[in-house]
């Protein structure tokens, strides 16, 4: 990974060892918003560094739907948003089409809802340029025959999935590129100041337990929910960021093939998007305090399965295999109620810390949605240009992204014709996403300390309906194989991993999903004893 | 191919089972062919885990080296309907460069009707090997393969000619469904069936009757395969309501009982009404037996004979009739092969890039049904038959022949 600035070790006060880094930004927080703002500002030319806590894309960015918007949910209740979308999903399709699905989507009138809403989300296309185009509910069920058969209107927008880790990190890539320096796994713990100006950050490696000095000119500081907790280690006044839970749920497998939304005012359960394998539908959306703890309540698990069977009539018979909650990164606007957060800004917020707290080089932003996340960072770091009294024009949404070189948009077929071509050659690892051993190994080499959550989320690992009842056994061999680790870590991040993927299959143990859970428990607990496993001195966090 | 392509309506219901998969891979294990080759990724791979991949476009052509014997279906204990999901993924793969040679070979009444007027020219054809290498060139069937033997005369021949039954009728009437082969290569199983059913008491209706479709089915021809059904249904209806349909065709029996609804969706109220009614013909036997009405003076056999259960008779559930029929005669020893499949499983044998795997999926029946008996194997279905007396050189009959025997009446 090529370096940006200077890095030296220096002796701490209390005789231990800092790395030292210094480069003109720090960028704070590795979700979209943070990596596109590293890739942005590399682009304009300043040395620069990303922080983040845990992985890339761990906190909220990808604990969504996996929507790229077409603009059509913001129509009528966002026409400012809904053109940026409009906008931004070209352009992504254009410099990351690695990333992105062209699924289509379409709008639909349930029965009961109010079909004069189409009329108005028609004229609202019409207004913001979101492409829009009604047709006949003939049409509609037969493209997708799971779909309600009573729906009274069907309108096809370009709505298309788009899968949140490879977006992050190819814009992390594209900025390594451009010289930027991406660690994650550092915890920021103090933004140090010298009187009214920021002079660098302070954080810790949390992998090797090293402190690292940076110094640097400004931070951008881009942590999402957690973006209060980060303006206050700059000892600034609170920033109110009012995290705005949802849920969701994957489906076992591709319901529909494209993106399905209420045509309704937005509302809880009403989109229902095809994102690799699965189906997700989400969400819901409850103010909650701290973002580091998500519930993924009992009762909005049973309000999503009733939602989804307005859409597709037998959802509840079909599997569920994984929920998860997310927070929204909402920053408080005074012109909606605070307990609504939907209606809060989803329009980019950028609180300038000059004005508000007397403190130059730091800009938080907050607000936004993965579709716009090129764009914001594109103003953020606009913001911080003009502030430095510098005129660096912004060209991300010109260059493509490594990765996304052949233009050619993700398909859901990608991983079965890979796998119909080294199939007599190689074996595979994750049945269920269909990730090949070479896949793993060299995943594993990139990065030797990864956890298999962090591999799996470029992987897919164990995301599958057996949720790593089989291919967690066969990761844990491989990484011991390949010497990375000694056979106690190797079971505690076999029991991390399986710790993890519990959170999010005891909300939904019903039906198919509790033979699997089943199953999966007689192998652990029953043939393999996984608690009486050789423990590392400490539990394996990371 | 897109998703808006072809679209089957079994095949929504289809994959919905998939979300009965738990991995178990029991599936995996009992698989014939996945046994003997690693070209095959496995009932497992291609049905429940490659669906969650597939969006109308097809990339993963290995599937066709699935035989379609539905082992996988048969021994899943959730419920996947695997091998109906890829029977569907194969007709969406050769939808758009359908062979030439599978079009010819699925077309079973069409064989027939050429060959039986010719018969011996035909038969000798079919023997000589620069002639079987040519076709082998040219239609891509393989020069070993078996091929049926060609008659002078065919079942609707023989019923014209023969003599009018001497018993009366005393239990009512049946239809009797022959099947492509049962009318033009397998005259005398059809014959034997229809003197046992009249042995019994049964007043035999013989409609004309084309061909059920399975070997368009299990070609991915869905649309032919659906008129051709369709039309027997017609035929078999036209003999008389609500009467049992018997036929010594197994496969073609299994087409109507259950695949033509279940692998293409075919909901028609006509092939409800033949489905209920149909019988396989030893399952006929037992059903009588059972209800104590199958008379039971058999003459003795001493012998013991191998049989085999076709993989398409296991898949219609019923288990295993002719073994139980066939312990009733006297002195008779019935051996079960213990084999999962023979490996023709209809035309997947004939075909010069499949024989070599089908012939390595029926090497341990062969070599079971030889150390049994090297002079008679029985088994139900016709081109199961050919495949063991070709592989093994045993010849092979169906069950009904032995009844027939043990009844006095060969």
């Amino acid at each position: 990974m090529p370096r940006a600035g200077k890095d030296a070790r220096v002796p701490d006060k209390i005789g231990g060892f800092v790395r030292k880094l210094a480069v003109d930004v720090v960028v704070v927080g590795g979700g979209s918003t943070g990596a596109g703002v590293v890739r942005d500002v590399a682009m304009r030319g300043y040395s620069t560094v990303l922080l983040d806590r845990a992985d890339l894309g761990q906190g909220t960015t990808a604990r969504f739907h996996g929507l790229l918007h077409s603009g059509g949910r913001y129509v009528v209740s966002d026409p400012l948003s809904a053109t940026e979308c409009a906008d931004e999903n070209a352009i992504l399709t254009r410099i990351q089409a690695s990333a992105i699905e062209r699924t289509g989507g379409y709008f639909v009138t349930a029965p009961g809802d109010d079909p004069a809403f189409a009329d108005k989300f028609l004229a609202g296309a019409a207004a913001t340029r979101v492409p829009a185009r009604e047709i006949s509910v003939g049409e509609a069920l037969k493209a997708e025959p799971r779909l309600n058969p009573g729906i009274l209107r069907a309108i096809e927008v370009q709505d298309g999935s788009v899968d949140g880790w490879q977006l992050v990190w190819g814009a992390a890539r594209s900025a390594i590129n451009h010289g930027a320096q991406i660690l994650t796994y550092h915890k920021v713990t103090k933004i140090e100041r010298d009187a009214n100006r920021v002079t660098g950050v302070r954080c810790v490696d949390l992998k090797t337990g090293e402190e690292v000095q940076i110094d640097c000119g400004f931070v951008l500081n881009c942590a999402g929910p957690w973006a209060g907790q980060i303006a206050a280690m700059a000892d600034c006044e609170p920033v109110d960021v009012i995290p705005g839970r949802g849920i969701m749920i994957a489906m076992n497998h591709r319901l529909v093939n494209r993106v399905i939304n209420r045509c309704i005012y937005p509302a809880d359960g009403d989109i229902l998007v095809p994102v690799h394998t699965v189906s997700i539908i989400g969400t819901t959306d409850v103010k909650v305090e701290d973002p580091d703890n998500l519930a993924i309540p009992h009762e909005e698990v049973q309000e999503m399965l009733d939602a989804g069977e307005i859409l597709i009539p037998g959802f509840r018979q079909a599997r569920a295999v994984h929920a998860w909650a997310g927070a929204r990164p909402l920053i408080k606007d005074s012109r909606v109620a605070a307990a609504d957060t939907r209606h809060m800004s989803r329009g980019m917020a950028v609180i300038d810390h000059t004005t508000r707290d007397g403190l130059d080089g730091l800009l938080t932003i907050g607000g936004g949605k993965l579709t716009t996340y090129r764009l914001m960072a594109e103003h953020i770091v606009d913001a911080m240009c003009t502030k430095l009294g510098e005129k660096r024009a912004c060209h991300t949404a010109d260059e493509v992204i490594p990765g996304s070189e052949s233009g050619k948009t993700y398909v859901v077929t990608h991983r079965l014709e890979a796998r119909e071509h080294d199939r007599t050659e190689d074996q595979i690892i994750c049945e269920c996403e269909l990730m090949s051993r070479k896949m793993f190994t060299d995943a594993l080499a990139e990065q030797p300390r990864g956890s298999f959550d962090d591999l799996r989320r470029q992987l897919r690992l164990g995301m599958g309906p057996c949720q790593g009842g089989f291919c967690s056994l066969r990761a844990t061999a491989l990484a011991l194989e390949a010497d990375h680790i000694d056979v106690e870590r190797a079971s505690g991040l076999m029991k991390l991993f399986l710790k993890n993927r519990w959170i999010g299959l005891w909300p939904i143990l019903y039906g198919d999903q509790v033979r699997q859970t089943a199953l999966d428990n007689w192998i652990f607990q029953g043939t393999l004893d996984v608690e009486h496993l050789p423990q590392p001195e400490q539990e394996v966090e990371l | 191919m897109t998703s808006d392509g072809l679209e089957f309506a079994g095949h929504q219901f289809a994959r919905a089972s998939l979300d009965h998969c738990v991995k178990c891979t029991i599936c995996e294990t009992a698989c014939p062919v996945a046994a003997v080759t690693p070209l095959f990724t496995g009932p497992k791979f291609v049905g429940p885990q490659a669906e969650r991949f597939r969006n109308g476009e097809s990339v993963d052509h290995s599937l066709d080296y699935c035989s379609s014997c539905g082992t996988c279906t048969l021994v899943c204990p959730q419920g996947v309907q695997i091998a109906e999901l890829n029977s569907q993924a194969r007709a969406v793969m050769k939808s758009d460069h359908m062979p030439v040679r599978d079009q010819l070979i699925s077309r079973t009444t069409l064989m027939g009707m050429a060959m039986t007027p010719v018969a011996p020219l035909a038969n000798a054809a079919l023997h000589v090997k620069p002639i079987r290498t040519v076709v082998e060139k040219v239609f891509g069937i393989h020069r070993d393969a078996p091929m049926p033997t060609a008659r002078t005369q065919t079942l609707h021949g023989w019923l014209k000619k023969r003599p009018a039954p001497k018993k009366a009728p005393t239990r009512g009437t049946v239809v009797f469904f022959h099947g492509c082969a049962g009318g033009y290569f397998e005259v005398e199983t059809s014959k034997k069936s229809i003197e046992v059913l009249e042995h019994l008491g049964y007043r035999v209706i013989v409609p004309k009757q084309g061909c059920c479709g399975l070997a368009q089915q299990s070609n991915g021809l869905f649309d032919a395969a659906t008129a051709s059904v369709l039309q027997l249904c017609d035929d078999l209806r036209s003999a008389g309501k609500g009467l049992t349909i018997v036929s010594s065709s197994g496969s073609c029996t299994g087409m109507l009982k259950h695949e033509a609804h279940e692998i293409m969706g075919v909901t028609d109220d006509r092939l409800k009404d033949v489905a209920v009614r149909i019988r396989d013909m030893m399952e006929f036997l037992r059903d009588l037996h059972e209800a104590g009405e199958l008379p039971t003076d058999f003459r003795p056999i001493e012998m013991t004979v191998p049989y085999h259960a076709p993989c398409q008779l296991k898949s219609q559930g019923m288990g295993q009739p002719a073994v139980e029929v066939l312990r009733l005669i006297p002195g008779l020893t019935v051996v079960e092969s213990g084999a999962t499949c023979c490996g023709i499983a209809g035309t997947y044998g004939l075909k010069k890039e499949k024989y070599e795997i089908a012939q390595a999926v029926g090497k341990p029946l062969f070599d079971m049904v030889k150390a049994t008996n090297p002079d008679l194997a029985l088994c139900d279905t016709e081109t199961c038959r050919w495949q063991i007396a070709q592989s093994s050189g045993v010849p092979t009959e169906h069950p009904i022949w032995m009844i027939h025997r043990a009844y006095g009446l060969s």
